[in-house]
């Protein structure tokens, strides 16, 4: 039987044999592996781009305090990006499922629809929840605007919850029960991870300091793009990943004082809207760097 | 000829489906009947007895006058390519008489089906090729379009049509080449059944077999997102029954499409699969574990939300919008309690008012938005709160639409047009008012809502002090629509009664009862003409009754005998039911005739004249308080 890490590196393999360069995780922290510049930013523009990595996807609101069996407040996910789609993006898909194996023809699999909006990175697609016998095992998403901007190329986005298909290849009932590498269980690797995640995002993030430093990045994102001359004749050098990245701190700090409840009604709409102006000024300059 | 077209996509929504069908169905196939099918990843015509070829046609075109001259005449055959020989004269003109010939249904088709493809209108429409590409629902991957044994030849979004099909995904092959007679079968031998009402009947059978309780709209859904369906039984462990019987069947129904078993619930599930079994039992074990994760999930949210009472989740409520514009549910909550205690609720009722939203805090209904209302009255009584309390929070949200009940205790009707109320006057208040198709906040729901408890539930309530202005216009316009649309009175009839007296939306529901019964009758309808004449009279006089009508100065014969047939069915009908009463006042009509035959209103000395449009002021007035016969349409009016 197939450990987590095995899962993960068929997945890899099956995805680099098919021409995808396979990133590793980006060091900021995201809700989704679509907030990473290696599908926000790249999906935009006229240049094809296939690329798969693992991102830890962390949503503080979800914790349970490692109690819950289904439920995490970060989670794995294997992100494709296929720009432009190719036209038999579904088998390839379905290869890519066969290939961990699961033998398609002793199996259910629906497309049920279910279409992807982020409204705090002004982006959103058009897809389906894919269901392996009641399970829902990936996203898949046509992307048809990201950042407020309308997408050249249509990527296709892949997402596999990894912790959910490795648990259903391994026939175990809670996350925390499958094996991670062979002795080693997922509940040894990311248990500790979990608790104290919950306990800081319910019960002791500082309120106060969060709401600074999410006003602190929004500044220095700010600043940032005030300096941007699209002009310039070096203008390749301006820094919009980084600029970006403050982007996606705003977005981090926002879903720790959500979870924490530290947002009034009218507060919630606001800083979305926020966030999402950050992120769609921050992908316009981005557009116009690689025009 | 025979027509088929096989527009082949990735996976389309199934609600969609219907009406994308009934669009195909009119494509313009030459006076062919097109006979349209799908399943989620096909949309299929059919149709036979296409001609061949349009017919050839005469066209004429007329020329110049033939007094301008033959010149004229030349240089108009020069500009239609002909000879002067070949125009005709024909009266004081010239004219041409061309014969267009017809063309071939094949290169009609092939420039006509790109269009009308994507032209099919969706909710949602997406593109794949690249920006400015074409749009469809979903992308389209294949085209079959023949005409016979012809491909009709075109091309969309770099697909160009052909004759090769597709089968189902794991089970068929990948390219079919077919014709339009062996379609169906090729379809059926690779695991496609095509037939929408095929597919409807094994989910329907299979499923009954297992024991399914058969949910027609669950049905419908599984319908159109499957090729070849097949039902198997799956069981979940009995442990869980003790679980709300509403929150099991959520998650069978609305979040794992299966059909639930027996009633009270048994320990089993049936689920559709689109695939032609399950030899090896995998699948059915992947949905057994599937759902024993949701019912582990649905008892996590029951025991962690007992650990704080709907009572002390009231202030959380601050935290929780209603509307931007319109605050949170705290407010809306302090709103409704006001409400209810106004509409003389009592007790239990403000205290179901106070705690019906404080579900929307707990884990269960954030997981299962469906169940709103329902949790919070199964937490209610799990918490001791008193049953009508928790009956009241249960049913608030009722009724959600024309056709379901309303709340089955009398706290819960009044919770339940308090909610809907605020949330009436609050979105009129802000400018978030319906208009045309438009009404993002179901506000037309909401009044209809109101309108069905108030009648149904025989209320005591006028909801003429309920609301006001543009609210209130609104709200009549609801309670019109219930009593012509919903309860099938004659719109004259309601608003004859709405003209009248206000009540009650029950005593107006008897009121149009009572009408409904007394309008056959051979009196009835001549005096509501008679009635309007009154009206006219008195409006004519710019008559307003402000003295006492004076008995001696009414006039022997036809004035005294209507006076004193006023006096007598005034008293007939004191304490009399409506359709009585009413019996009695059309039984008026000959003396009504009468007065009218042989009496002149305007007489003479203006003390008679004035006793006499007091008379007939008199007898509108005390006759109108059930219903206002003026505005009954009489037969002679619809001409």
């Amino acid at each position: 039987m197939d450990t987590f890490q095995d899962t993960v590196f068929k997945l890899k393999r099956y995805w680099a044999d098919r021409g995808a360069i396979i990133q590793e995780p980006y060091d900021v922290e995201v809700g989704a592996g679509t907030m990473c510049p290696e599908t926000f930013l790249r999906v935009l523009g006229p240049k094809p781009y296939k690329v798969a990595y693992v991102q830890p996807s962390r949503r503080p609101a979800d914790g349970r305090y490692g109690e819950n069996p289904n439920r995490l407040y970060k989670h794995q996910q294997l992100q494709v990006i296929l720009k432009p789609s190719p036209s038999d993006v579904i088998d390839l898909y379905l290869g890519s499922i066969e290939a961990i194996g699961i033998d398609l023809k002793k199996h259910d699999i629906k497309f049920e629809e279910d279409n992807w909006e982020a409204p705090t990175l002004g982006a959103w697609g058009i897809g389906w929840q894919v269901m392996l016998d009641g399970l829902e095992i990936s996203q898949f998403t046509y992307f048809q605007q990201c950042g407020g901007i309308d997408l050249d190329l249509v990527p296709a986005e892949l997402t596999y919850g990894l912790e959910r298909i490795s648990a259903f290849l391994q026939g175990v009932d809670s996350l925390y029960d499958m094996d991670w590498a062979p002795g080693v269980k997922y509940r040894d690797v990311r248990f500790a991870d979990e608790l104290q995640s919950s306990v800081y995002n319910f019960e002791m993030a500082d309120v106060d300091r969060l709401r600074r430093l999410f006003d602190e990045h929004e500044a220095e994102n700010r600043r940032l793009l005030s300096l941007f001359d699209p002009k310039s004749e070096c203008k390749t050098r301006f820094p919009a990943i980084p600029a970006y990245e403050q982007v996606l701190k705003c977005s981090h700090l926002f879903n720790l004082l959500d979870a924490r409840g530290a947002i009034s009604v009218t507060e919630r709409v606001g800083m979305i809207k926020r966030v999402r102006d950050l992120a769609v000024s921050t992908a316009a300059v981005w557009a116009e760097q690689n025009a | 000829m025979n027509f088929l077209l096989e527009i082949g996509t990735e996976e389309i929504p199934h609600w969609m489906i219907p009406a994308a069908l009934d669009q195909l169905s009119k494509l313009d196939l030459l006076g062919a009947v097109p006979l349209v099918d799908a399943t989620p990843r096909r949309l299929v015509v059919k149709a036979g007895n296409v001609p061949e070829r349009t017919p050839d046609q005469e066209q004429v075109i007329k020329g110049p006058p033939i007094s301008a001259g033959e010149k004229a005449a030349a240089g108009f055959a020069k500009k239609q390519g002909v000879e002067l020989s070949s125009m005709q004269k024909a009266g004081d003109y010239y004219e041409l008489r061309k014969t267009v010939a017809g063309r071939n249904a094949i290169d009609i088709f092939a420039e006509y089906l790109p269009g009308a493809i994507l032209g099919i209108q969706w909710p949602k429409t997406m593109y794949w090729t690249a920006k400015n590409g074409p749009r469809f629902i979903r992308p389209i991957r294949w085209i079959v379009a023949l005409l016979d044994d012809r491909v009709i030849p075109f091309e969309i979004a770099g697909v160009k049509s052909g004759n090769a099909t597709r089968g189902h995904r794991q089970l068929g092959a990948d390219s079919i080449p077919v014709t339009f007679e062996n379609f169906n079968e090729a379809l059926r031998k690779n695991f496609v059944l095509l037939s929408s009402a095929e597919r409807r009947r094994k989910i329907e059978s299979e499923a009954k077999k297992l024991g399914a309780k058969i949910d027609p709209e669950l049905l419908e859904t599984l319908t159109f997102i499957t090729e070849y369906p097949a039902a198997i039984r799956g069981d979940f462990d009995p442990k869980f029954l003790d679980l709300p019987a509403e929150v099991l069947t959520t998650v069978m129904r609305h979040h794992q499409k299966y059909f639930s078993v027996g009633d009270p619930l048994e320990p089993h599930f049936v689920a559709i699969m689109n695939t032609s079994g399950d030899p090896d039992g995998l699948v059915k074990l992947g949905n057994e574990r599937v759902l024993k994760a949701r019912f582990n999930d649905a008892r996590f949210f029951w025991d962690v939300d007992q650990q704080r009472t709907l009572e002390q989740r009231v202030e959380d409520l601050k935290k929780v919008t209603f509307h931007v514009k319109l605050g949170s549910y705290y407010e809306k909550t302090e709103r409704v309690v006001s409400l209810v205690r106004e509409l003389g609720g009592g007790a239990e009722a403000e205290r179901a008012a106070r705690l019906c939203k404080t579900d929307l805090t707990t884990e269960m209904v954030k997981e299962f938005t469906e169940l709103q209302g329902v949790v919070g009255g199964l937490y209610a009584r799990a918490q001791g709160e008193p049953e009508e309390v928790a009956k009241a929070i249960y049913d608030h949200y009722k009724p959600v639409s024309m056709e379901d009940s309303i709340p089955s205790t009398r706290e819960g009707q009044i919770v339940s047009i308090a909610d809907k109320l605020d949330t009436l006057r609050e979105c009129f208040k802000a400018g978030m008012i319906p208009s045309g198709s438009k009404d993002p906040f179901a506000l037309r729901r909401a009044a209809q809502g109101i309108v069905k408890i108030l009648a149904e539930g025989k209320l005591d309530h006028d909801f003429y002090p309920l609301v006001e202005g543009p609210v209130r216009d609104f709200m009549l316009e609801r309670v019109q629509y219930y009593f012509r649309e919903v309860r099938g009175f004659k719109y004259d009839e309601v608003n004859a009664v709405l003209a009248s007296s206000r009540g009650t939306l029950a005593d107006v529901e008897s009121r149009l009862r009572a009408l409904a019964d007394v309008r056959p009758t051979e009196n009835f309808e001549p005096l509501a003409a008679s009635f309007k004449r009154i009206r006219n009279i008195l409006k004519q006089a710019n008559f307003e009754a402000n003295g006492k009508l004076k008995e001696q100065l009414l006039e022997s014969g036809a004035e005294r005998d209507l006076f004193d047939a006023y006096q007598r069915v005034q008293k007939e009908i004191q304490g009399a039911g409506y359709k009585t009463a009413l019996e009695k006042i059309a039984s008026l009509r000959p003396q009504v005739d009468l007065f009218f035959d042989k009496v002149l209103v305007n007489a003479k000395e203006p003390e008679v004249r004035i006793n006499r449009l007091t008379l007939l002021s008199d007898l509108l007035t005390e006759f109108s308080t059930i219903a206002d016969f003026s505005e009954i349409v009489t037969a002679g009016e619809q001409k």
